[in-house]
């Protein structure tokens, strides 16, 4: 590959004397005449030994915009997202059929390194988890290990910052991770995650053991990643795909043949999925009638 | 009702049928039990107190720095040699073994590997001596100090790869999914984020394997038993006195000092055995407590 991921993140040469850069990237997105699409999964079927846990899932995911996947327990919308950067792959049962393209190139393909597809596919998980080591280090091993460490404290600062999380733990960066607060924590694997300044991050539900509190200090972090990221986000919270989400896709159990068998039903803009839904499907679970 | 096997709900809660007896029958076998309980812990105790009554004597500072015949120093010196030059060799293979286990092999592998380290505890240690003696001592047709570090590793060798392997396998999965979602080699997350976390377990399976090979006595006297009880040698490539063997030895001269000697050093041994065992495991404790907390 030889086009350069560009560098998203500034290093400001006196950060300290800066006010918060947090906001200012939101004014930067432009509206695409035609989306460029980061992933283009075509006819992407997921088996786990005999059980097939996802089928024939066609769906394109935008530049710099934050797509939802949303839908009920098991319908393999985290499988999906999981696929994206290959997290699977230490399933031993795992199977892919067809293909999903990243900026043209195939993630499965066979000169694919596992290792490259996830220094470029960022991934925040469910359950904070932190290392066992101080905030600084936490956020500044990533970059240490792939050789970034020119500038490294204005990194881990761009990275806090970033996250929202600077102003809060600023003066006890040296401090245990272990001592942050769940929220805390969630946002400091999001710094973590966006320190060595990756393309996409993938979010598996990264507010669902955090309080409505923190659950909105990670939505309004989301915002604010908004276009210097593509974010795709699994969410069990339909409110929060609508407050987040540019596009939401909603996935469901469809019982083709014999068995239920995770599939998606219909991708749109999110108001459209949530006011004005095309499949009756869709309409049935954003209003609650589903099951 | 009467007569029946469920018994009338209206009559006294005392016991029917044949309650009492198998009230008496259970009665009887906690009493075995807890009598196989305190003989257990008497052999401990009696064993403890019959090294302390008969070797606090011989205890003295002459006894502990001098070399023979009014001091140990020499013996004490060679253990700790012998002991480090095993674990040297013994840590680093235990240490990967035990990451082999838990990151790379695969639930088969790490069946293999697990019932392989178990079977090699179960070796008995004169077999482990004749095999350094045979390969090492026979071969160079010389008793090195060496040899029976060798012999002394493999007895370490599947304690410090089973104890790391149980500590490597509490340290949390979301952890090294947290480093391979990060774009880093697995190696890198291994040494700087599993490892670290792993350390103290490590440490202390450590210690307890050298708390377990420092009285192994028959490698020894099959490889360093010929030795100058009065060289203060670190020297590995000769044979070094040392505690086991001169324990051994002295006992069976039939001479009163002999025994007061002998009390004297299984004194210090089992007080370092013991305080360090001891010392392992409450470290050991904590660092569990810290990993799945």
């Amino acid at each position: 590959m030889t086009q350069a991921v560009p560098s998203r993140i500034r290093v400001q040469p006196k950060a300290g004397a800066m006010p918060p850069a947090v906001t200012e990237t939101t004014v930067e997105m432009q509206p695409l005449v035609a989306p460029e699409l980061v992933f283009d999964s075509r006819g992407v079927s997921i088996f786990y030994g005999a059980k097939q846990a996802l089928a024939a899932v066609n769906l394109g995911i935008r530049r710099g915009q934050i797509t939802a996947l949303i839908g009920p327990s098991g319908c393999g919308k985290t499988t999906f997202l999981r696929s994206l950067n290959r997290m699977n792959d230490s399933v031993a049962s795992f199977r892919i059929e067809g293909s999903i393209l990243y900026h043209g190139h195939d993630i499965y393909g066979s000169n694919v390194d596992r290792v490259e597809v996830r220094r470029r596919i960022g991934m925040v998980f469910q359950k904070p988890n932190p290392f066992p080591k101080s905030i600084y280090d936490n956020v500044a091993w990533a970059p240490r290990n792939l050789g970034l460490r020119r500038g490294l404290d204005e990194r881990v600062e761009e990275a806090l910052r970033g996250a929202a999380l600077w102003d809060e733990v600023k003066d006890r960066l040296k401090d245990s991770a272990l001592g942050l607060s769940g929220g805390q924590q969630q946002r400091l694997c999001i710094a973590r995650a966006i320190a060595i300044e990756p393309d996409v991050l993938l979010l598996d539900e990264p507010a669902s053991a955090l309080d409505p509190i923190a659950t909105g200090a990670i939505e309004d972090l989301m915002h604010s990643l908004k276009g210097r990221f593509t974010i795709v986000i699994v969410t069990h919270n339909m409110q929060q795909a609508a407050r987040v989400a540019d596009r939401t896709a909603f996935f469901s159990l469809e019982t083709s043949g014999e068995k239920p068998v995770g599939s998606l039903i219909e991708v749109d803009e999110t108001e459209k999925i949530f006011a004005n839904p095309r499949d009756p499907r869709t309409r049935d679970y954003v209003s609650g009638r589903f099951g | 009702m009467s007569g029946g096997l469920v018994p009338d709900p209206t009559a006294p809660l005392t016991p029917s049928g044949n309650l009492r007896r198998r009230q008496i029958v259970s009665r009887v076998a906690e009493v075995v039990a807890t009598g196989a309980a305190v003989i257990a812990i008497a052999a401990l105790v009696i064993v403890i107190w019959t090294v302390v009554s008969r070797g606090a004597s011989a205890i003295s500072l002459d006894f502990l720095f001098t070399g023979y015949p009014t001091g140990v120093g020499p013996m004490l010196l060679g253990t700790v040699v012998i002991a480090l030059v095993a674990t040297a060799i013994a840590m680093p293979i235990g240490v990967l073994v035990a990451l082999f286990i838990t990151e790379y092999s695969g639930a088969k592998g790490a069946r293999t590997m697990k019932l392989t380290l178990d079977l090699l505890n179960g070796l008995p240690s004169i077999i482990l001596g004749l095999f350094a003696f045979v390969f090492i001592v026979a071969a160079q047709e010389k008793q090195t100090a060496f040899a029976g570090s060798v012999a002394l590793a493999i007895i370490e060798l599947p304690l410090i790869a089973r104890g790391s392997q149980e500590v490597l396998q509490l340290v949390p999965g979301n952890l090294r999914e947290a480093s391979d979602a990060l774009g880093i080699a697995r190696w890198r997350s291994t040494l700087t984020v599993v490892l670290p976390s792993a350390l103290g377990g490590i440490v202390t399976s450590t210690i307890l394997a050298v708390a377990r090979a420092a009285g192994e006595t028959a490698p020894l006297i099959l490889t360093t038993s010929a030795f100058d009880p009065n060289s203060f040698s670190i020297n590995p490539f000769e044979a070094l006195p040392n505690v086991p063997t001169w324990i051994y030895k002295v006992s069976e001269e039939g001479n009163p000092n002999g025994y007061a000697e002998a009390w004297g050093m299984s004194l210090i041994l089992v007080s370092i055995i013991l305080f360090a065992s001891l010392g392992a495991r409450a470290l050991l404790a904590r660092s569990k407590r810290k990993l799945s907390s």
